[in-house]
């Protein structure tokens, strides 16, 4: 799992490349957690353009996310999910508290 | 079931084998000539098949993840068997977003992906002795007056 962080503003926008399962969950809420916690960052943009895979201990990973990002009154949002991942999104109904964008700048805007 | 095809893996319940049985089951699989649909609903229940077995089954300690892959002429039956705890409780854990394990951020959604991305799932599971969960897919490619492509000229 390759991931790289960037901040625009009040947000953290972080690129996740590889497949997110069990094994791989720890490591992408630990580097999501130390984004969030060392910088002044209210929102949250997972790129997920290079994710190739995602199942369900994905769901609780970003579930635990938008949890943290909720209590300082944030934001999550996910930009370009392959279809796959986007069923098992679809599926989790994470739709409901997570938006879905087609483009960085697209979530950028609408945070 | 007519079994054209078979095999098994063997696997310790070690977290970097779960890449390696959804990629293999898919890639025994492809034999069929499913969609790419198809392919990603396989890996994406085996995923969470042998998860449950590395997470619930086997808990902190090691044993052996059992997958049995058959292929008919409508499609695949995949089996995942451990020799676990077991689950004391299986509709309980079937339902969504029900977890023995909150603490893990788990999402309680592994029975329902596999529910929702396989046509049929059987879970059978004793206290102790571990959980057999079967799962059935139908290919549309092989779908009755469809034929197998090529077929129709």
């Amino acid at each position: 799992m390759d991931l790289t962080a960037k901040v625009t503003g009040n947000i953290l926008i972080c690129r996740v490349k590889g497949e997110l399962d069990h094994h791989t969950a720890e490591e992408f809420r630990d580097f999501v957690d130390r984004g969030l916690e060392n910088n002044p960052v209210k929102h949250l943009i997972l790129d997920l353009t290079h994710l190739s895979f995602m199942d369900s201990s994905g769901i609780g990973v970003l579930i635990g996310r938008f949890k943290k990002v909720n209590l300082r009154g944030g934001k999550v949002a996910v930009v370009n999910e392959n279809n796959q991942v986007s069923r098992v999104l679809e599926v989790s109904g994470i739709y409901d508290i997570i938006k879905s964008y087609s483009s960085i700048s697209k979530a950028v805007n609408d945070l | 079931m007519n079994v054209k095809n078979f095999m098994e893996l063997r696997i310790p319940s070690k977290s970097q084998n779960e890449a390696f049985a959804r990629v293999a089951t898919a890639a025994f699989a492809s034999q069929l000539d499913p969609t790419i649909e198809e392919l990603a609903d396989i890996k994406t229940a085996v995923s969470e098949a042998v998860t449950n077995s590395i997470i619930h089954g086997y808990e902190d300690c090691e044993g052996i993840i059992i997958i049995k892959c058959r292929m008919d002429e409508h499609g695949v039956e995949i089996e995942v068997r451990d020799e676990g705890k077991g689950i004391e409780d299986v509709e309980q854990a079937r339902q969504p977003l029900y977890t023995s394990k909150p603490e893990l951020e788990r999402s309680g959604m592994g029975f329902t992906v596999m529910e929702t991305f396989m046509d049929e799932v059987e879970v059978h599971s004793e206290k102790g002795k571990g959980t057999v969960v079967i799962m059935r897919k139908k290919f549309a490619s092989l779908a009755k007056g469809q034929g197998v492509s090529g077929n129709e000229g």
